[in-house]
């Protein structure tokens, strides 16, 4: 596994409070290839993004990362000084956020926010940055870029911020692009561009990708390997195919069976859980056993006192049910 | 953390001036006004005068004391006039809208041109020096911030089902003032009244610095200052007690508000510095 | 560019005539007015035939709306009337006080906003911190001082016991001092807590999380990303507080005998010279308002968002 761009164990991130510290994410584990798109699905709230936070190292009060191990390109971001961390940061992993509208400076030309990485990363001078900015606003299949770069973000769209967005995150060409719902704010068409535009440009480049989306249908288009992550802990990983067609979680189950039958188009906005009722605890709840025993068909006494542990599937992957087997 | 301080200490400042202000009789020791004597004057202060005396020999602690029932009262009131004008007029333009919203909201924008000690002063030169010539110049000209407020409290809240509803059921639009916008908007109106004492009572100190505020020999904190300028050398002690006393009860004034701001409108803290 | 600044100017003139008719009819109709008080204070009642011509010869008898027409025809040649007590054009008067005005005003604000702004910048960035602390804690304290009593203070260390500075008066930048000082001290604490606010809200925003997740130092993100958009926010109230700071100036003025407008005003309002104190009020509003559109300009400037919407 010296190969892998990220490797991510045994990761616990808890939020300081007046009550101490809740745990939001427990024992997150999972390694991505070099070049391999990896899909981390989960309804709102079950801490998707500030998994993809403690990836940058981008936590920050009264968030906190207490165990686990990062290692971005083999190197552990714990032991890093802030320098390294920069380098990492841009370089080797990029990250593109969810709500486009106020991920860019309103005060500063989209060209300019492009440039930046050029000077930050390679030492290149404002003049000749902001002429490659125009060539990476070109490769996001932006058109007329040469005057695009001279725009405020408030003059572009949602889907055109995400598309700058994305020039940013692959200018400096990095190992790893983190993509934190890059589309879930975006209208239906723009989100099917946004995300073959994605696909496209990591394929060529050989750059790997963290897919971060609540919908399944997207990430299981997109993505070889999938982790489905429930109430701060991943409930079950596998191969997209081998997950789709052989899920082992009761509610995996449920995600697969809210899928948009084939043919219909998905639909904007939360996968709504046809066959799961109930909602998602609260992180403060502390909810003792497995999660998902308030809302599981099959949960008996253990479900409720045990957190069930980490099993092999027999198709491969990993999956966190007592029932599976 | 903070809020709570904040409301503890200036709770506590303004119960000592408030409490000053009412006791000033018997916690004075001597009479602010008839008890000068010239063979006493310029004492400093010492154990017969806590705060010594001023050019005339009258005592300044008790002027000091007495002082704060002028700064009260024309704090108090003229923040009432203040906020009564504002919310009526806010409200009432939020509310209605149309050629009335236009109206308020011209003359509020006139109003925030002309810098309120200007215009107070103004007033003042008018009316002539005294308290209820204070209390009108000061309650007449601080409501611009308050009528904003409420104004735009007023446009929030008439939106909200519940103020909707209530027309519905046919409540006349002072009954849904009364009872449904008003309630909803004293948080806020709250905080700026209380920063809105703290105002005032250093208005009515400047004014009658400048000698256009309360008369001497009536002991105005304002005008004890404006004795002291002229004797500096002789009795500095006349400059430090009357300041000090502005000072706390403003100062309590302030952290009440920022404390009940915390309190009771905690989301406009970038509001309102 | 120009049609902006021409546009905002025009603004202006309903403002400036709403308050010009608030200050006249303030000083004209109010019973037992000044007006009437120019005439019988002082020297005893004046001869009921000398006061008569005296009203008709500065046009007192005539009714309100038209001595309104006339006053506001006046203004707009730049005629702001005849002092009642020197006979010089108020113009003149007022002309001769404001440069020590602009001094004294561009003093405190400067220093306000020289300590100000950083020690905002530097609490926000230590949230909860000793520094902090002790800055709101300045701060709010700065806010509740009267400025003249600050002045006095001031005056009695460094003029009257340690005989540093002039104690009052109008010269070097020595005399220049105290004045700044006492009247600085109260933007600057609002100026540091606006600041505070303002650097709190931006630290937060998803465009600073993108900047470093973009693997810049946090020192760059916070000169480069944070500054501009928290010091964009705090613009408004530097052209609040330096527009209103030649208002408040009256106060220090006075306490530091400094000769300017505030204390026209001051001195005319006892010498009963109403156009003077008209002319000194409206020249004073006129001052913010000028501070107010400059701001407003200064947003087209920096504030992308806005250069959209005005043009
Ligand atoms: N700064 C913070 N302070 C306190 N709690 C936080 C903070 N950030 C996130 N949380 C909590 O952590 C949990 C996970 O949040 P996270 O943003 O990772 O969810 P998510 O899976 O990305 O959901 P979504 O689909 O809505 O983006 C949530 O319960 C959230 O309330
Ligand atoms: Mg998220």
């Amino acid at each position: 596994m010296t190969a892998a761009v990220l490797e991510i164990a045994g990761l616990d991130i808890v939020v300081d409070g007046g009550r101490g510290p809740t745990p939001l994410v427990e024992d997150v584990g999972f390694s991505i290839p070099a070049g391999a798109a990896f899909g981390l699905v989960g309804e709102s709230g079950c801490g998707k993004s500030i998994t993809a936070l403690a990836v940058m190292g981008l936590l920050r009060t009264p968030l906190r990362r207490t165990r686990g191990r990062i290692a971005l390109a083999g190197r552990d971001i714990a032991s890093a000084d802030a320098a390294e961390l920069r380098r990492l940061r841009g370089r080797e992993v990029a990250m593109i956020f969810q709500e486009p509208m106020t991920a860019l400076n309103p005060l500063q030309t989209v060209g300019r926010q492009i440039a930046e990485m050029f000077v930050l990363h390679e030492g290149a001078r404002w003049r000749d940055a902001e002429d490659r900015a125009v060539e990476a606003l070109r490769s996001v299949r932006v058109a007329a870029p040469e005057r695009r770069v001279r725009d405020y973000p408030h003059q572009l769209s949602g889907g055109m911020r995400q598309r700058v967005m994305i020039a940013i995150a692959l200018a400096c060409k990095p190992k790893l692009l983190v993509a934190d719902e890059p589309t879930t704010a975006l209208d239906v068409t723009v989100q099917a561009e946004i995300v073959e535009l994605m696909s496209d440009l990591c394929a060529a480049r050989g750059t790997a990708i963290l897919m971060i989306s609540h919908d399944l249908g997207l990430v299981a288009r997109m993505c070889r390997e999938i982790a489905v992550m429930y109430a701060g802990r991943i409930v079950e990983q596998a191969a997209a195919a081998d997950l789709l067609s052989h899920p082992r979680h009761p509610y995996t189950h449920g995600l697969i069976g809210a899928l948009p039958r084939l043919g219909a188009r998905a639909v904007r906005g939360r996968a709504r859980l046809a066959e799961i009722t109930g909602v998602v605890p609260a992180p403060t709840d502390r909810l003792a056993g497995c999660r998902f025993h308030p809302r599981c068909g099959r949960a008996t006494g253990h479900c409720h006192t045990d957190a069930p542990p980490s099993k092999a599937r027999q198709e491969g992957g990993i999956v966190r049910c007592h029932h599976d087997g | 953390m903070a809020g709570r301080a904040n409301l503890w200490i200036g709770g506590g400042l303004v119960a000592v001036a408030v409490a000053a202000a009412l006791f000033a009789p018997w916690i004075a020791t001597h009479d602010p006004v008839l008890d000068a004597n010239l063979m006493l004057s310029e004492e400093p202060p010492g154990r017969a005068f806590w705060f010594g005396t001023d050019t005339q020999g009258r005592d300044i602690w008790s002027r000091v004391v007495h002082g704060a029932r002028i700064s009260l009262t024309v704090g108090l009131v003229s923040q009432a006039m203040n906020t009564i004008i504002g919310t009526v007029l806010g409200v009432t333009a939020g509310y209605w809208g149309g050629w009335w919203d236009d109206v308020v909201s011209a003359f509020t924008n006139i109003l925030l041109a002309i810098p309120s000690l200007i215009f107070a002063l103004a007033i003042m030169a008018v009316l002539g020096p005294g308290l209820g010539s204070l209390l009108i110049a000061l309650g007449l000209t601080n409501w611009t911030f308050t009528a904003r407020i409420a104004r735009a409290q007023a446009l929030a809240l008439k939106s909200q089902g519940y103020v909707q509803a209530a027309r519905v059921m046919g409540y006349g639009d002072l009954a849904i003032m009364m009872r449904e916008l008003l309630p909803n908007m004293a948080g806020p109106l709250i905080v700026i009244a209380t920063l809105g004492i703290g105002g005032a009572i250093l208005s009515e100190a400047a004014l009658s610095f400048l000698g256009l505020g309360i008369r001497p020999p009536y002991p105005s904190w304002g005008s004890m200052l404006s004795d002291a300028r002229d004797n500096i050398r002789v009795v500095p002690w006349l400059a430090a007690f009357p300041g000090l006393a502005i000072f706390l009860t403003v100062l309590g004034l302030n952290l009440l508000g920022d404390g009940l701001r915390d309190l009771l409108d905690p989301q406009s803290r970038s509001r309102q510095p | 560019m120009l049609r902006l600044i021409l546009a905002r100017l025009l603004a202006m003139i309903p403002t400036i005539a709403g308050v010009a008719l608030i200050i006249f009819v303030l000083f004209s109709v109010i019973p037992g007015s000044f007006a009437s008080a120019l005439m019988d204070d002082g020297r005893g009642a004046m001869d009921p035939e000398v006061a008569a011509r005296m009203r008709a010869a500065l046009g007192l008898d005539d009714p309100l709306i038209v001595r309104f027409g006339r006053y506001m025809r006046q203004l707009m040649t730049g005629d702001l009337g005849t002092s009642f007590r020197t006979g010089e054009p108020v113009a003149r008067l007022v002309g001769q006080r404001i440069g020590a005005s602009l001094e004294l005003a561009l003093a405190a604000m400067g220093f306000a906003m020289l300590i100000g702004i950083p020690l905002g910048f530097y609490a926000a960035l230590r949230p909860g911190s000793l520094v902090d602390t002790l800055a709101m804690i300045g701060a709010v304290s700065g806010l509740s001082l009267p400025k003249f009593w600050l002045g006095l203070m001031l005056m009695y260390l460094f003029a009257v016991h340690l005989q540093w500075l002039p104690s009052f008066g109008y010269g070097g930048w020595r005399h220049l001092v105290l004045p700044a000082l006492a009247l600085g001290v109260s933007p600057l604490a609002l100026l540091a807590r606006t600041t505070r606010a303002s650097v709190l809200d931006v630290i937060n925003a998803d465009f600073v999380r993108t900047a470093r997740s973009k693997g810049m130092s946090e020192t760059r993100v916070v000169t480069w990303h944070v500054a501009r958009n928290a010091l964009l926010l705090v613009l408004t109230t530097v052209g609040l507080q330096f527009g209103a700071l030649m208002g408040q100036a009256v106060v220090v003025e006075k306490l530091f005998s400094w000769p300017g407008l505030g204390n026209l005003l001051v001195e005319s309002v006892f010498q009963r010279d109403i156009p003077a104190v008209q002319g000194s009020i409206l020249v004073l509003v006129l001052f913010f308002l000028v501070i107010n559109m400059l701001v407003d300009i200064a947003y087209v400037l920096i504030d992308p968002r806005i250069a959209v919407q005005a043009s």
